[in-house]
């Protein structure tokens, strides 16, 4: 069997709902926050170079290329956030997160 | 060899990205002495960067960067009203930040490049371009929520920013790879021109929607305006200021522009997306602000209730609802930063209080400080002859030139139900019994930024014209169709 651009798409949908239920499912840690938003990241550049192989334009390529350092930048602004954090509260456990509420 | 792009249309960014580097040196080499020193460099960078965009007025349309970024007259015109966003909040800045111990160089530095972020959203003529704009803009805006970084409340309003900020780009780029995939380009000229045969391919659907949910996001209107309370109350209460002002101005710029010029096509499937949000927006900012005691939190909702009213008229999807739109940001932003100027005056015994109690019997510890907040308010709430009437009566007289009867409708009426509240305020200050006195006297900026924006707010019935002028040029740029016969 062939594997087509619905293979790869498929595989992109279903790492990015993994990503996304990642999120909101987990009540334990904000670091497996951050490892399912570079899920979802991962998963959109699967799509693009599928996509830029499939239909012969690089752009995609050179879209998945600024998503890969900009996703670098965005988990190292994250954890410099979270450490900031963490020194206040003495936890990264989500369900603590709850100082604001409304 | 690709030929050397055309560098003077963005010249006003490549300006504010150097100036920001070198304060950013000065910084490292002066140390956080240099803070004060910074700030109004900052400042004056900013106004530079206004007379740029001033002096850089191109005739009609100019892409450059191979069609990745434009500038017309809706770009200048959202681009000025960001700068002075910018600016503004950056004065209010000055004296909080030397007095809550959170005086460090980066902080304007990092206002300068979120600016830089927000002009070249506002300015982005494809997707991968308006990726960038988007997260340099989001990234410095993380820092800053974060920024005091001493205190509980504002390190986790970074952080929930943070995560749900993620989240909203990871949508974005998700909907933007489906709509790369089924048309084959990522400029906004070429996605106008891909002509469909019947039903636009689904894909192309699905991108669009999630494109305007991570939009959606940015301008934090109902159902993705989760972050905007907690932010609102948990960052410093300049950012907060900044954070109301200039980016919702460039991610509504950017929502117009998207909608209109790359996806114009599916107007059908994305009017409805907006009326939802619409509605949605304006109900929740008027309901759920009424049980808030915390002025901050309060004009986080008041913040989502706008966002609702001015998409009606991007709802409306034709040139005058555009043209609402603009109006209606300009005036928000005159009236939320001279609101968040009169927070930034509640100050008892040099602790800054937040609660909307602490403003009863304001009238009689200091009349001018209230009658500048009552301006606000009665100019949030929509009533005549303030500027915040006309805002409203523009974006509803364009809905209902588009037919939207039901939709104008709702928002006449959560604009009264949202009045209920600012009146409530004016109520606590004029009639009931004062308590402490805020502290004296309020700092030169401040006032001088107070009495600005509220002569704006007070008098822009008096003499609308230029404003009005400015927004119509702004709003026939981003319909080519509907200017196009006359230059033919």
């Amino acid at each position: 069997m062939a594997i087509g651009l619905e293979h790869y798409l498929t595989v992109a949908a279903l790492l990015f709902t993994i990503g996304i239920v990642g999120i909101f499912l987990n009540r334990r840690n904000v670091i497996i926050i951050l490892m399912s938003v570079e899920l979802m990241l991962l998963a959109v550049n699967i799509n693009l170079v599928a996509f830029s192989t499939h239909t012969g334009n690089l752009v995609g390529q050179v879209f998945a290329l600024f998503v890969l350092t900009v996703a670098a930048a965005e988990a190292a602004i994250g954890l410099a956030i979270l450490v900031v954090y963490f020194r206040n509260r003495g936890t990264i456990a989500v369900r603590d997160i709850n100082m604001m509420k409304g | 060899m690709t030929a050397f792009p055309d560098l003077i249309p963005a010249l006003p960014e490549i300006f504010l990205a150097c100036a920001a580097m070198a304060l950013l040196l000065i910084g490292v080499f002066r140390g956080d002495g240099a803070t004060g020193l910074v700030c109004w460099l900052a400042v004056a960078a900013l106004a530079a960067t206004a007379v740029l965009l001033v002096a850089v007025v191109p005739e009609g349309r100019v892409e450059t960067f191979e069609g990745q970024f434009v500038l017309d007259d809706f770009a200048i015109f959202m681009k000025l009203l960001a700068v002075l966003g910018t600016a503004v909040a950056l004065v209010m800045s000055l004296g909080f930040i030397e007095r809550e111990q959170m005086a460090r160089f980066e902080y304007p530095v990092l206002f300068l490049f979120a600016t830089l972020g927000m002009l070249m959203m506002i300015s982005a003529n494809d997707l991968i371009s308006l990726y960038l704009g988007l997260e340099l803009q989001s990234l410095s805006l993380y820092v800053i929520a974060a920024f005091r970084r001493d205190a509980l409340r504002s390190s986790e309003a970074g952080l929930k920013y943070f995560v749900l900020g993620a989240v909203s780009s990871g949508m974005l780029l998700y909907g933007a790879s489906m709509i790369y995939g089924f048309s084959g380009t990522t400029s906004f000229d070429g996605l106008a021109d891909v002509a469909f045969t019947g039903a636009p391919p689904i894909g192309l659907v699905v991108g669009l929607v999630f494109v305007c949910a991570a939009l959606a996001f940015k301008i934090s209107a109902v159902p993705f305006h989760m972050w905007t309370p907690d932010v609102y109350e948990g960052a410093p209460t300049p950012v907060t200021a900044f954070f109301a002002a200039a980016p919702k101005v460039a991610a509504m710029a950017l929502f117009v522009r998207v909608l209109v010029e790359p996806l114009g096509d599916l107007v059908a499937q994305w009017q409805q997306i907006i009326i939802v949000t619409s509605v949605l927006s304006m109900a929740l900012g008027a309901f759920a602000a009424i049980a808030q005691r915390n002025i901050k939190r309060l004009m986080a909702y008041s913040s989502i209730g706008h966002v609702g009213f001015a998409l009606v008229g991007l709802a409306a999807g034709s040139e005058d609802g555009v043209r609402g739109v603009l109006v209606y940001m300009a005036i928000y932003v005159a009236m939320s930063l001279g609101t968040f100027a009169t927070i930034l005056c509640m100050r008892v015994n040099g602790r800054m209080v937040e609660s909307l109690d602490d403003l009863a019997g304001l009238s009689r510890t200091n009349p001018m400080l209230a009658f500048g907040m009552a301006i606000f308010m009665f100019s949030m709430a929509g009533i005549p002859p303030l500027a915040g009437f006309f805002a409203k009566l523009y974006v509803f007289m364009a809905a209902i030139q588009a037919q939207l009867y039901t939709l104008a409708v709702l928002g006449v009426v959560s604009s009264v139900v949202a009045a209920f509240y600012y009146l409530r305020i004016v109520k606590l200050m004029y009639f009931d019994e004062p308590t402490e006195a805020f502290d004296r006297p309020i700092e030169r900026s401040m006032s001088t930024i107070l009495v600005a924006t509220g002569l704006f707010t007070a008098l822009f019935f008096a003499y609308p014209g230029p404003l009005l002028d400015a927004a119509s040029a702004a709003a026939s740029a981003v319909f080519p169709e509907a200017a196009a016969p006359a230059t033919q």
